[in-house]
């Protein structure tokens, strides 16, 4: 590949003009481009959203499934073929919302996957509802009382997790949001990054002049595996708000724990079995 | 001759033990044997039992009045009702803290005899194995190999004191004998639903498993799993069942062939991607191992109330196939002809089978073969690399032998592979175009049906065809209906379907649907209330049955109470 523009197919995305989006795909085909990996190198999974027709959007393998159902899908694909880069895109609504019990349990298994979170702290291609992460008593249509529960902390509950690669970066922020990515692919096992994202139809609260006054690059001055010193620094949000790595601790992954797939793809070993030795 | 055993007690007690201990001893000694399971859901107490029949005829079948019961509950004293004449119970009357005069009933000190070599409680299922199979005469040496089977992974201590325990069980006194005919020396091997189903998705080469447990489907998860390592298969027990089908479509797309099992409140979380399954033509297999519903039912209980669901759940329309075994063979056979067709038209199939299904051994003779057809319909490596121009959701293409493009392996070639739910174009792409929609269909929907419908096989006719009282099932009331075929007072012919969705083409059933036309008694029999097979059949062959024979207690149908309800029906 020449420039990271050869990643385009050529599809013209239906985003809204202005959206953040724009931002995290350009960013994406930056990163690939730096780090050499090919389109049949990878495998995008996605769910539903606007965050989840990115896959459309740019030259690669890719599975758009249903909402909030692409961590399964993904570890499936994982399993199967864990040469593949497997990398999720989805919203806050998908990964926080609707498939809140994969990303509990994907903490857990720890497959070598990536997800980009893209959280706009709203729900976008339903019309403004609120998401997981808005925050508490702002009314929408559908919150005429204001939302009544409180925002989720997505990095504190990785890293309570385990979560063996956490980060925040900002749509608005590209090269720091290049070099992340760029982070999270080449980390084995679970990566989730939270990519704060403005939407110019739906959040008039959180838009780019809010991020701008508030968000901050830092570089950890603790040891990245600390735990209670990352939950600490993934408490501060408000009028400052950190983005770069927060955790980062090297686990065995779900692929490595398994022995079937040690040396071999699953995919490679599909056979027919002799079954004789069954009947009995 | 046939004699049937039930050992009765609560869960905990060694139940299942004995009666497979049985099952095994009679089959090894050339026996045909059929047995089924009724137990509740609990971990100990209540009241379980175990049922084994033999015979030195074919046998599939519950049977209703029983030969002899072993008991280690008071509960089970009460079936003295259903003993056949000359059939007896043994029971140890000190434990029970309860005598019967009657002489039917033989009291074993079980715990006493025990007691008196300083063994505990536990072994009281072993020492009655024994002392049961001393009363048929049967040669020790015989009991000792079933013990050494059954507790094959246990340590050698452990198989050494249970051998012992048979011994003393055998030096009892015991004063009751009953003669067995001979047969002759071929051993049978035991087969139940479970094992069917994992032989045949083993051997169809599913490579990846996943499934959250869920009675009575999780004897399949727990099968696969015991082979995993053996076999290449991943086996993951996922957090819901949305993810145990999401992560199998997953895999199944990466390029391995991919299964699924539950129970109907588990597939009720599954429909969504069952319909994700139809939309981006990934091939899966879902094991739908029924048990009464609604909601959570009886958990561990039989019913065929699932047929119409398995056939209409998911939204939208989409192609499907929807198979439901009859016998062990059949299931090892139908998850074999699933994956087939699963992956030779990128589609969805379902297994529908039941709790008495995959708890039932059947006998079979040792030198039974299973022959499974496996044909490998993706695109791999260099063949891939080397396909002209592949787009994965490519309109039907009639210049090709199979105008469906073919799976692919993504990473495999340069080539790329995408796949969407949303409504999408020949790449896989989102699309609003209704002229694309309407191209896809035809592929997706129409054309598959038309296909896969062909290659359904028509019903198995047993018995009289020229008989006028015909009696018709599915699924798991195969063995039934072969006995009822055998039975020697009344004629009855028999058809069994188990393909079943979609139907086999009118005209390749043209047989049994002359059958019963001319016949004067149709009869459609089903473990359920409100007669779903027959509906389904009526609306499909325009056509009304005479009578039905329902059950929905939560337990099998049993030879006699079928047999009588023919009676009152003519």
């Amino acid at each position: 590949m020449q420039s990271y523009r050869d990643f385009d197919n050529g599809i013209i995305p239906a985003w809204c003009p202005g959206c953040g989006n724009f931002g995290i795909l350009e960013a994406f085909k930056k990163a690939l481009f730096e780090l050499n990996i090919e389109p049949h190198e990878i495998i995008l999974v996605s769910g539903i959203g606007q965050s989840s027709k990115l896959p459309h959007y740019l030259k690669c393998n890719g599975f758009n499934g249903l909402h909030g159902r692409s961590l399964p899908v993904a570890t499936g694909i994982s399993v199967a073929n864990h040469k593949q880069k497997v990398i999720i895109f989805g919203g806050d609504g998908d990964t926080y919302g609707e498939g809140g019990n994969h990303l509990l349990h994907a903490f857990r298994r720890n497959p070598n996957i990536t997800l980009f979170v893209h959280n706009n702290g709203v729900y976008g291609l339903t019309k403004g509802q609120a998401s997981p992460t808005t925050e508490f008593g702002r009314h929408t249509k559908a919150q005429p009382f204001g939302a009544l529960s409180e925002p989720l902390n997505p990095l504190a509950l990785a890293i309570a997790m385990d979560c063996s690669f956490v980060a925040r970066s900002f749509s608005g922020n590209l090269e720091h949001l290049k070099n992340i990515m760029k982070m999270a692919i080449m980390h084995e096992g679970f990566a989730l990054v939270d990519i704060l994202q403005i939407c110019v139809s739906f959040n008039k609260v959180n838009n780019f002049e809010w991020y701008k006054n508030r968000v901050y690059e830092f570089k950890a001055e603790y040891d990245l595996t600390d735990k209670l010193r990352a939950f600490e620094k993934s408490q501060e949000f408000g009028d400052r708000i950190p983005l770069g790595v927060f955790y980062s601790k090297p686990r065995s992954t779900f692929e490595r724990n398994i022995p079937v797939i040690k040396e071999n793809t699953l995919v490679s070993l599909q056979n027919f079995p002799d079954i004789e030795s069954l009947i009995c | 001759m046939e004699c049937t055993i039930r050992i009765c007690g609560e869960a905990g007690q060694g139940i299942q033990t004995t009666g497979e201990g049985f099952a095994r001893l009679f089959s090894s000694l050339g026996y045909n044997v059929y047995s089924f399971q009724d137990y509740e859901s609990r971990i100990r107490g209540g009241h379980n039992f175990y049922q084994v029949s033999f015979s030195t005829e074919e046998i599939y079948a519950p049977r209703k009045y029983i030969d002899l019961i072993i008991t280690f509950d008071k509960k089970g004293l009460e079936y003295k009702n259903l003993l056949r004449e000359g059939g007896i119970v043994v029971y140890d009357a000190d434990s029970l803290k309860h005598y019967e005069s009657d002489k039917r009933f033989i009291n074993c000190p079980f715990r006493e005899i025990l007691k008196g070599e300083g063994l505990k409680n536990i072994f009281e299922n072993v020492v009655s194995f024994a002392l049961v199979s001393n009363i048929f005469s049967i040669d020790r040496k015989y009991v000792y190999k079933v013990i050494r089977d059954i507790f094959s992974d246990k340590s050698e201590d452990i198989i050494e004191q249970n051998i012992k325990v048979i011994d003393i069980g055998y030096n009892f006194d015991i004063k009751k004998k009953i003669d067995l005919p001979s047969v002759s020396n071929n051993s049978k091997i035991l087969l139940d639903g479970v094992k069917g189903i994992g032989i045949g998705a083993i051997g169809s080469g599913c490579k990846f498993y996943s499934a959250y447990p869920m009675t009575p489907s999780t004897g399949v998860f727990q099968y696969i799993g015991a082979n995993a390592e053996k076999f290449n298969i991943v086996v993951e027990q996922a957090e819901d069942e949305i993810s145990a089908i999401n992560m199998a479509l997953g895999a199944s797309f990466a390029g391995v062939r991919a299964m699924t099992g539950t129970s109907g409140g588990g597939f009720a979380l599954m429909n969504e991607a069952l319909s994700l399954a139809g939309m981006t033509e990934t091939p899966i297999v879902i094991l739908l191992s029924q048990r009464p519903g609604p909601a959570t039912g009886f958990p561990t209980r039989t019913e065929q109330g699932e047929l119409l669901y398995a056939i209409n759940a998911g939204h939208g329309e989409f192609a499907r196939v929807v198979f439901a075994p009859g016998d062990p063979l059949e299931c090892a056979l139908l998850t074999n002809k699933a994956f087939d067709i699963a992956e030779k038209y990128q589609v969805p199939a379902i297994i529908l089978t039941d709790q008495h299904l995959v708890d039932s051994l059947y006998s079979y003779e040792r030198d039974l073969k299973i022959e499974l057809k496996n044909h490998d319909y993706r695109l791999r490596s260099v063949e891939f690399e080397n396909y002209p121009n592949y787009k994965r959701h490519k309109f039907l293409d009639f210049t090709k032998n199979i105008p469906l493009c073919p799976l692919a392996v993504p990473g495999d070639s340069r080539q790329l592979v995408f796949t969407d739910s949303d409504e999408h174009d020949e790449d896989g792409h989102i699309t609003e175009d209704g002229e694309v929609r309407k191209k896809q269909l035809e592929r997706r929907y129409f054309w598959k049906i038309e296909n896969i419908r062909k290659e359904i096989s028509p019903p198995i006719i047993y018995g009289d065809k020229n008989s006028k009282i015909v009696l018709v099932g599915f699924g798991s009331n195969l063995g039934i209906l072969k006995e009822i075929v055998n039975n020697k007072r009344l004629s009855i012919c028999a058809i069994h379907y188990c393909e079943i969705f979609p139907p086999p083409l009118r005209e390749n059933s043209e047989e049994a649907l002359n059958i019963l036309f001319n016949a004067y008694k149709t009869i459609c029999i089903e473990n359920n209330a409100s007669g779903q097979f027959q509906r389904f059949l009526e609306s499909e062959y325009n056509f009304k049955f005479s009578s039905n024979i329902r059950k929905f207690d939560g337990r099998p149908f049993n030879y006699d109470e079928v047999l009588e309800g023919i009676y009152a029906i003519i």
